[in-house]
């Protein structure tokens, strides 16, 4: 161990070697991975050597290569419009009505990019440290380096396609800090930054449909990777609307589909986010990496019933001046807050963390909220909880964020300014006015930082097929910045993706294989049979009814906290759950339609196998880092703690069979230009 | 609240469709409107009927998935996308009429799912700057007026439902189109092609088979994001601009 | 979908929609500068039989001898007629394209931000255009007098047209006003809007005060006339 070397040769940290094995009997252990595409040498020169060792593809032959894209938001709709620009043949598929809707539009607060325009003390350097810092040093340095470096580029890339930034009276663009972050970085619009970055992606994708460079399939989810001759050769979709199966072949498939939030049920993406395309990868070899690490938003808008169908994020601005609070005692949870004397609450963040107060990092704010509602003090209405072995309870989920003395310091003038439209979306959906009485509070699964597994050119273990955004694990380690997805999906889908696909497509184009060949036809006769066993099976119970009982589990035991015994527990209600879901599901329609029941069932089974993998994920892990938190592994104030010694290292997971262990492959995380820290919040 | 429903049922695009009476008990006024639907649909398959197809995605106001006509109103009674409708914008025994947009470039797919592609093709023809990856100038290289970029934000805040041509009595597409106009427009980077795109965007939208606008503002009054019917004007100044030029 | 594209080429803007609008408000606007001549003239009633009978006959000798007899007279009743046929083919073209771009009808559909004058445009410019029919069946073309008095002077004819004894005659009149009154109100606004005018909220409130007063000047100013014989204020 040592301090950072420039030349970037000398290791900081030794390899982890991990002793304990909580999972042991859930999984096989494999051979250890290493990233055959790893740069070497000092890291702030890697990428730009790397970009020119990669060779170019001459513009002549780009038109005869067929590229997919599966996904249109900011990582797959990027790199669409910049693969359409550079003159390959890009086919473009989203399961939505048209690549605007993605879900990257939902993002509010910004993106972080170094250009040190506040001359404040950024760099590429500080984002590149803070970054590592806040994935709790669980990613890879390369590649974090790369996205800090190419940051810059982003914005400027979105202000000449007419993203309107927030501009100061002098014209030029605004930022602000974000996320307890001491400099100023993140440039926003408005809390619509995510809408006005995805509409310019899209616009720019849109351009290339017209120029025939870009063709694109809404309303076509990807069923299946066709791998023929160990590459990825293409995909396997349905047409939503018609129901047709349809293969479709390429050079290369990138997977950009988002995250997989929704194994939870309730969380804050949207409604048809879901993780099949990299699910039926995974099941075709590639690894899935860190699935456990999920980030849990503090400041949403509380379930209200088991009808409930998604959660709202609130930014979490929110917490600069709101101070949050529950009742010191259980009975007065059910009275009016207004009535609570100011002795009888318990400001708990302030109280725990004084030096941090209300604004400690997100899973500390997200765990302490869930400890005061398991103590009975929560507040709002009591929702009926299912345990899961079958018992139900009503439970009061929700803390409360409270504006009146910000109101009285500031005059509600001015809170109206700041946070008008956050306080309008809150009594829209509440009914409740925040001017009067204090927001409700809980937190909820807003983002997960694992994903296929890639190298650093964002290839996944199977040749050809690449993995953007999101849906891959790379950039964030066990936690994200905010501010910092929507700069990861726009860098790799603008920046790093078209520097990298090149390399491989410089040896293409691959020997063509048409419809006829076996690789096409196993994967169309898969997916066929898959829908007509949904539809064979006819029971009693719709898809959603299993994705709900899933969200439930996964809440409990793999959600805030995760212990041995309820994620031990946890995997077999899940077994159980897959086992009834093949025998009394239940889809009517048909095949030949547009089939919403259809789509689910295909979803939710796959989040079930996911949930599983999750959790043995999460069992293996016995340290608390970033977006996992072991109550195994926490220091006597209840803070994290990491097991460096144990687990730096990627754990990225093999699909073992059908119903058998999954096979875990480490690559170890070594460091050169940082070392690694604990955390402190105190 | 116990509530009874008249939807509009249609298998496909090519079916015949007719409106569909349903009762529905239990309905909290804490629900979203999507979410009295699901139940109505968990309660549909319950009884081997198929559930109603509805468009939504991100739920909370901003993907531009979801419309709904409800009770003759675009997205509904309030002025907000029909996900962050509520409940409690109903009562006990009310009756509510569901149908899709009715437009005839916004083809039913089923039941209440419409094809919306025509906004895709217009923003396809036109509605966009110009600039490949990595040829940008650096980002302060070109200050723009605050007054004129929050305008562009302001109307670029579009989500693209289509709700202003589900309320437009002509069906025209004009405050989709003259907010994408104007956000461009406003902008410095927009002006190279200002031109060629109001004109090109224009004959995609007649293409389509929107129809004129009437300035009757019900567009206006429909959109969940507020967008006024300023962005029509500027449409039709920038029209009358290109025109002058011979474009 | 799969993919269709169809994307058209090679737009030019005279040939948009827009531009039929255009044509629509331009037109709207020259029957709005002849309607204020128009009403100036008739107002002429309050100065007497006199004064009012030599304007009439100042319209036809105005210009000569440089222009024939009733020369500018009937410019400008050509430059009105074109602008009529303009105004009722891109009105006709305009609600083609509105009916078929909704040919499926809603079951329920409520308004909720337009005025009513917005609403009625459509058959109120037929009420009006079936109007103008017996406007100059009655005053210029027919001489029409439905007292079955005189036609040959123009005061007399006027004032006997708006006798209390063909009291109806006056009702169709003021409605007709009522409908050039609402069909001004939306169309003044309307026109400034499709001219781009209105581009922002200031200007869009301006153009709909100026759409209501010309509106209540108009309409107001030719309603005086007859409400003025009906109650005996002009006589012969």
């Amino acid at each position: 161990m040592g301090t950072p070397d420039p030349s970037g040769t000398i290791p900081t940290n030794q390899p982890s070697v991990q002793k304990s094995d909580d999972a042991a009997g859930f999984y096989t252990l494999g051979a250890p991975l290493i990233d055959e595409k790893a740069p070497t040498g000092p890291i702030n020169t890697r990428w730009q050597r790397r970009k020119f060792e990669n060779r170019l593809v001459n513009p002549a032959n780009r038109r005869k290569l067929d590229i997919i894209i599966v996904g249109t938001g900011l990582a797959g709709g990027a790199a669409a419009a910049t693969l359409g620009e550079a003159g390959y043949n890009v086919k473009s598929f989203c399961y939505q009505d048209s690549p605007r809707r993605a879900h990257s539009i939902a993002a509010q607060g910004g993106i972080n990019a170094a250009k040190n325009y506040k001359e404040d003390g950024d760099s590429v350097e500080r984002l590149f440290y803070d970054t590592v810092k806040g994935g709790d040093y669980r990613s890879r340095e390369s590649n974090v380096y790369r996205l800090a470096e190419v940051s810059a580029n982003i914005i400027d890339q979105c202000v000449a396609q007419g993203v309107p930034f927030a501009r100061e009276y002098g014209g030029l663009l605004d930022n602000r800090s974000f996320g307890g972050v001491q400099v100023s970085r993140t440039f926003y619009a408005r809390g619509q930054t995510g809408q006005q970055l995805l509409i310019g992606a899209y616009q720019a994708m849109e351009r290339q449909v017209a120029a025939g460079t870009v063709t694109q399939y809404t309303r076509h989810e990807m069923l299946e990777v066709i791998v023929a001759d160990g590459r990825a050769r293409g995909i396997v979709t349905r047409d939503m609307v018609t129901g047709a199966v349809e293969t479709h072949l390429a050079d290369v498939v990138v997977i950009a589909s988002g995250g997989y939030g929704n194994v939870f049920f309730l969380s804050t993406n949207a409604m048809g986010s879901n993780v099949t395309a990299a699910w039926r990868a995974h099941r075709k070899g590639a690894y899935m990496a860190n699935p456990c690490y999920t980030q849990i938003h503090p400041t949403c808008i509380p379930v209200t019933g088991d009808h409930q169908s998604k959660l709202t994020l609130m930014s979490e601005s929110l917490r600069n001046d709101g101070r949050i609070w529950v009742p010191k005692n259980a009975e007065d949870c059910a009275k009016d807050p207004r009535d609570i004397p100011e002795e009888d609450r318990d400001y708990y963040l302030e109280r725990i963390y004084p030096s941090f107060g209300n604004l400690v990092p997100r899973d500390i704010a997200s765990r302490q909220a869930k400890n005061m509602c398991d103590e009975g003090r929560g507040v709002g209405p009591a929702v009926k909880e299912i345990q899961p072995d079958g018992t139900e309870q009503m439970v009061r989920r929700g803390v409360y964020l409270d504006f009146a003395d910000a109101i009285a310091r500031m005059g509600q003038k001015a809170v109206e300014t700041k946070y008008g439209n956050l306080f309008d979306m809150y009594a829209r959906i509440t009914g409740e006015n925040p001017y009067e009485t204090p927001m409700r509070i809980y937190p909820a699964v807003h983002y997960v930082m694992g994903g296929l597994w890639v190298d650093y050119h964002l290839q996944t273990n199977i040749t050809g097929l690449f993995c953007s955004g999101e849906a891959n694990f790379s950039d964030h380690g066990a936690n994200r910045l905010g501010a910092s997805a929507l700069m990861q999906g726009l860098a790799d889908g603008y920046f790093v993706l078209p520097n990298t696909i090149r390399e491989y497509l410089a040896d293409g184009p691959f020997e063509k294989i048409d419809e006829s060949h076996p690789a096409v036809v196993e994967a169309k006769a898969e997916v066929e049979e898959r829908i007509a066993k949904f539809l064979s099976i006819q029971g009693e119970r719709s898809a959603d009814s299993f994705h709900k009982q899933l969200g439930q589990i996964m809440w409990e035991y793999c959600g805030m906290e995760r212990t041995e015994e309820g994620l031990k527990t946890a995997i077999g209600l899940i077994r159980d759950l897959k086992k009834e879901f093949w025998t009394n599901l239940k889809v009517l329609g048909t095949a030949d339609s547009l089939n919403q029941s259809l789509e689910k069932a295909g979803r939710t089974i796959d989040f079930i196998e996911l949930g599983e993998l999750m959790c043995i994920d999460a069992l293996n892990r016995r340290e608390s880092c970033g977006g996992h938190f072991r109550g195994e592994s926490q220091t006597e104030d209840g803070e994290a703690l990491r097991h460096d010694d144990e687990f730096a290292y990627v754990a990225a997971w093999e699909f073992g069979g059908e119903d058998a262990n999954p096979i875990l492959h480490k690559e170890d995380l070594i460091y050169t230009a940082i070392e690694m820290k604990q955390r402190s919040y105190k | 609240m116990n509530l009874t429903l008249n939807i509009w049922r249609q298998a496909n695009a090519t079916a015949a469709g007719a409106m569909h009476r349903y009762e529905l008990a239990g309905v909290s006024e804490d629900m979203s409107f999507l979410e009295m639907l699901d139940v109505l649909n968990e309660q549909l398959n319950a009884n081997g009927e198929e559930p109603v197809a509805f468009d939504s995605d991100c739920r909370e106001g901003i993907c531009g998935m979801c419309g709904l006509m409800i009770n003759g109103q675009a997205h509904g009674p309030e002025v907000t996308t029909t996900c962050q409708l509520h409940m409690r914008s109903f009562k006990d025994g009310d009756e509510i009429t569901v149908e899709p947009w009715r437009a005839d470039p916004f083809p039913v797919v089923k039941d209440l799912v419409v094809d919306r592609s025509a906004f895709d093709r217009m923003i396809q023809n036109g509605g966009f700057i110009s600039a490949n990856t990595g040829s940008a100038p650096d980002a302060h290289a070109a200050p723009v007026e605050k007054k004129l970029a929050d305008l562009a934000f302001d109307v670029a805040t579009c989500i693209g439902c289509g709700a202003c041509v589900a309320a437009c009595p002509n069906g025209s597409a004009s405050l989709f189109l003259g907010a994408k106009i104007t956000h461009l427009g406003s902008l410095p980077q927009g002006q190279p092609e200002r031109d060629t795109r109001v004109v090109s965007m224009v004959g995609q939208h007649d293409a389509e088979g929107f129809g004129g606008c009437t300035n009757i503002g019900e567009c206006a009054a429909a959109c969940p994001k507020e967008i006024p019917l300023d962005v029509i004007s500027r449409l039709n100044k920038d029209l009358r601009t290109a025109m002058a030029k011979g474009y | 979908m799969t993919p269709v594209a169809t994307l058209v080429t090679g737009s030019k803007s005279t040939r948009s929609t827009i531009a039929l609008k255009m044509l629509m408000a331009v037109s709207g606007l020259i029957f709005i500068g002849f309607l204020l001549a128009h009403m100036y003239g008739n107002l002429k009633v309050f100065a007497g039989h006199d004064a009012f009978n030599t304007y009439a006959e100042h319209l036809r000798t105005i210009g000569e001898p440089m222009l024939p007899h009733a020369g500018l007279l009937w410019i400008i009743r050509v430059g009105l007629i074109a602008a009529l046929v303009v105004h009722v083919a891109s009105a006709i073209a305009l609600t083609r394209r509105a009916h078929s771009a909704r040919s499926t009808k809603y079951v329920v559909k409520k308004n909720k931000g337009s005025s009513l004058s917005s609403r009625t445009m459509r058959w109120g410019g037929l009420a009006l255009f079936l109007f103008i029919i017996w406007h100059l069946l009655n005053f210029t073309i027919g001489k029409i007098n439905p007292t079955g008095g005189a036609t040959h002077d123009p005061y007399n004819l006027l004032v006997d047209t708006f006798d209390p004894s063909v009291w109806y005659i006056s009702v169709i009149y003021l409605l007709a006003l009522v409908a050039l009154g609402f069909h001004l109100h939306h169309g003044v606004w309307s026109a400034c809007q499709t001219l781009g005018f209105t581009n922002a909220a200031s200007s869009r409130a301006r153009a709909k005060d100026a759409g209501l007063v010309v509106a209540i000047v108009i309409a107001g100013g030719f309603a005086l006339i007859p409400l003025s014989v009906l109650f005996g204020i002009v006589t012969k």
